[in-house]
């Protein structure tokens, strides 16, 4: 069903085109989808993604740029020469798809266990800080003057966010306390430059091939802001996958990650870096105890997202290890 | 008085069996699902044998720490709140080592596997 209609959407801005097969659903709650589907074309096949919300759900939470907004970037990034899926098409209301956009396919990995393990990309893992510190300098570049309409973060508001997320679980946690205290008395400020923040830069999101960074994904949380958040949240332990003495992913070394992204022509800040990634830390563990409260109030009533309260506790040893390190 | 066999002993079959007998029978998204079912009896396991004498000592170490009694759920809140009117730190004593063994006891638990905190059991035995 979903293959008529968007052969009939495609069928309209795509010449030649002659239908869509394969249509398999990636990924997808109730509110956003993401599909895979092939164009069917003399010239040959095109791979191409599906990313909408359904008819519907036109709502996006608050925090979500919104599908819009994440087309517009992602052209903007894509002209910049930021590794990107070229957005193809944004639905219109006579496509009868919601709203969303279709985007080419780029092939890869995003899977952070195969990357940091699989043989095939033993060349590239060396070489990810780097490639993705000149990813962020990328984005951080783009024209302030062109962005959709973002909120605005200061390490302040997100502070103030995570602390009044925290208290609405009303379950005690003295090592989160201790974090939103330090990060209180630590907060350096706003950012002398404000930027655009990718917002959840990190595995999962990056498209990687043997031959390294291919494509910068999901733009949902991006938002105006310092850009070192950027640069602390891909080093939260969370995204090392086991590989704790290589920060950047699990991969590399924060002296790379700064390398690639000041031979970009941007001047990284290591002790704004520390901060954000001590905020990272500290908001996927809240993150965590968001899903285990989505469990039990039962909007998504899975065992997968009650286990995932269970790794809050992983952020806590991080947390300590970031604040409060044992002398060996 | 409850018969036996105890809670422990029946998680710990039932995962075995699923881990052992149905395991190579599933793949795809299941296979996943299974995994992490798996997991939560685990977990649920060890939770089992460890709660009680970590929540113990726990306490113990929050009434010394606060100087009050309380249940240990009223005894961490105590504590949190402390923390965040910056009336305790990791100046005040036996503070940091507080958070740190119960953090510990807790991953204990939750993820056994996860690196940092086998990196920090093995600081500690070294």
């Amino acid at each position: 069903m979903i293959e008529e209609q968007l052969g009939r959407c495609v069928a309209s801005w795509y010449p030649g085109a002659t239908g869509v097969t394969g249509a398999a659903k990636l990924s997808g709650g109730a509110s956003q989808e993401t599909w895979s589907f092939d164009i069917v074309h003399p010239d040959g096949v095109f791979g191409a993604i599906l990313r909408r919300s359904p008819p519907g759900y036109g709502a996006a939470p608050s925090r979500a740029a919104g599908l819009d907004a994440e087309a517009v970037l992602m052209r903007l990034a894509y002209e910049a020469g930021v590794p990107s899926p070229k957005v193809m098409h944004v639905l219109r209301p006579q496509d009868d798809l919601g709203t969303g956009f279709i985007m080419a396919r780029v092939e890869g990995e995003t899977i952070a266990r195969k990357i940091l393990r699989d043989e095939q990309f033993a060349k590239a893992r060396p070489m990810l800080a780097r490639q993705l510190g000149q990813v962020a300098a990328g984005i951080h570049g783009l024209d302030l003057a062109q962005l959709p309409k973002l909120r605005r973060m200061t390490a302040a508001k997100e502070v103030f966010e995570l602390e009044r997320d925290y208290h609405s679980f009303d379950w005690p946690r003295p090592v989160f306390a201790l974090a939103l205290r330090w990060l209180r008395d630590h907060d350096p400020g706003p950012s002398e430059e404000v930027t655009l923040v990718h917002g959840d830069f990190r595995h999962g999101n990056l498209i990687i091939g043997p031959d390294g960074v291919r494509a910068v994904l999901d733009w949902e949380l991006a938002h105006l802001g310092d850009p070192m958040e950027d640069l602390g949240w891909i080093c939260v332990n969370s995204w090392r996958f086991g590989e704790i003495d290589k920060p950047v992913g699990g991969f590399g070394t924060r002296e790379d990650l700064f390398a690639g992204y000041e031979a970009a022509g941007r001047r990284a800040d290591p002790a704004r870096v520390k901060f954000w990634e001590v905020m990272g830390t500290l908001r996927w563990g809240i993150m965590c105890c968001g899903m285990m409260q989505r469990f039990r109030s039962g909007p998504d009533h899975s065992m997968e997202r009650a286990m995932i309260g269970r790794r809050s506790s992983e952020t806590e040893i991080d947390l300590l290890r970031l604040l409060a390190p044992r002398g060996k | 008085m409850q018969d036996e066999p105890t809670p422990t002993e029946l998680t710990k079959a039932v995962a075995d069996f699923l881990r052992n007998e149905i395991t190579p029978m599933i793949s795809g998204h299941n296979a996943f699902k299974l995994r992490v079912a798996i997991n939560a009896l685990d977990l649920v396991t060890r939770q089992l044998a460890l709660e009680q004498g970590g929540d113990a000592a726990e306490a113990a170490r929050l009434t010394q720490l606060l100087d009050m009694q309380g249940s240990l759920a009223d005894l961490n809140r105590a504590l949190a709140d402390r923390i965040a009117r910056g009336e305790a730190d990791l100046q005040t004593p036996g503070l940091s080592d507080h958070l740190w063994q119960t953090t510990m006891d807790k991953l204990a638990v939750d993820q056994p596997n996860y690196a940092s905190y086998k990196r920090e059991l093995e600081g500690k035995r070294s």
